[in-house]
């Protein structure tokens, strides 16, 4: 079996652009983390994410979130194709920093959830969901 | 531009002063997320609510910035102190430029 030049660029071509799409995924889970945090260093502690463990229906996951003297909580589907799933933004008359909601997951992931304190602090928590149905059509 | 989007809360109708509270709010709406194709294989472009804040007498309970990753039907459960009587002003903003609003009142006895 034989490649002529043309066969073997395409192929090359194909394998960075292979190798490069998990990559770029995370990467895009990087930049949303450091757009909140301002690249500041992340603790842990502080923070619940409460999440099932094993999801049937990816469409519509329950999650809740809780960290006491928070002032915001970004939460992040990190397998989806847009990773961005929601940001809590406490306001005075939070009765305490926690909410839930339900979100869509793509597949068997890992759901990140990062606040920020009261004192300009960041923790973050995640935790793995598998899903048997995938949520996000096409 | 999204048909039929009806909001729901549930708030507490009286409470005494400084009680914590929950509400649950929830809202119907496709939530189009952007990466669905239709039948002849076209994207559908992303139609969603993409913010939902809760005020109390005009001051902020919580604002909560939506990605397409929330589900069809944004429910959101969460906690508000009353302090005083007064109203609740829920407010969900579409990608299309929509305003939803609903308000609750709440007596402190």
């Amino acid at each position: 079996m034989k490649f002529t030049r043309r066969e073997t660029m395409l192929m090359a071509l194909g394998a960075t652009a292979a190798a490069m799409l998990p990559a770029r995924a995370m990467a895009n889970v990087d930049d949303l983390v450091a757009a909140f945090t301002g690249g500041a260093d992340i603790g842990e502690g502080g923070l619940t994410l409460t999440a099932p463990e094993i999801a049937e229906n990816g469409n519509t996951v329950p999650i809740e979130v809780d960290a006491p003297g928070a002032v915001s909580i970004m939460v992040l589907a990190t397998g989806n194709p847009t990773p961005g799933a929601a940001t809590f933004n406490f306001g005075p008359l939070s009765g305490s920093q926690s909410a839930s909601t339900r979100i869509r997951l793509a597949k068997t992931q890992n759901v990140l959830a990062v606040a920020k304190m009261a004192d300009g602090s960041f923790v973050q928590v995640s935790q793995e969901v598998k899903v048997t149905i995938g949520g996000c059509g096409g | 531009m999204a048909d039929n989007v009806k909001p729901k809360v549930r708030v507490p109708k009286t409470a005494s002063a400084g009680e914590v509270i929950t509400i649950k709010t929830l809202i119907s709406h496709p939530m189009e997320s952007g990466q669905r194709k239709d039948g002849d294989g076209n994207l559908i472009p992303r139609s969603i609510i993409n913010r939902f804040t809760c005020d109390f007498n005009d001051q902020n309970v919580i604002d909560v910035t939506m990605e397409p990753a929330i589900s069809t039907n944004p429910y959101f459960e969460f906690q508000a102190t009353v302090p005083e009587s007064g109203a609740f002003a829920f407010t969900w903003y579409d990608d299309d430029g929509s305003v939803y609003t609903e308000s609750k009142d709440i007596e402190v006895s």
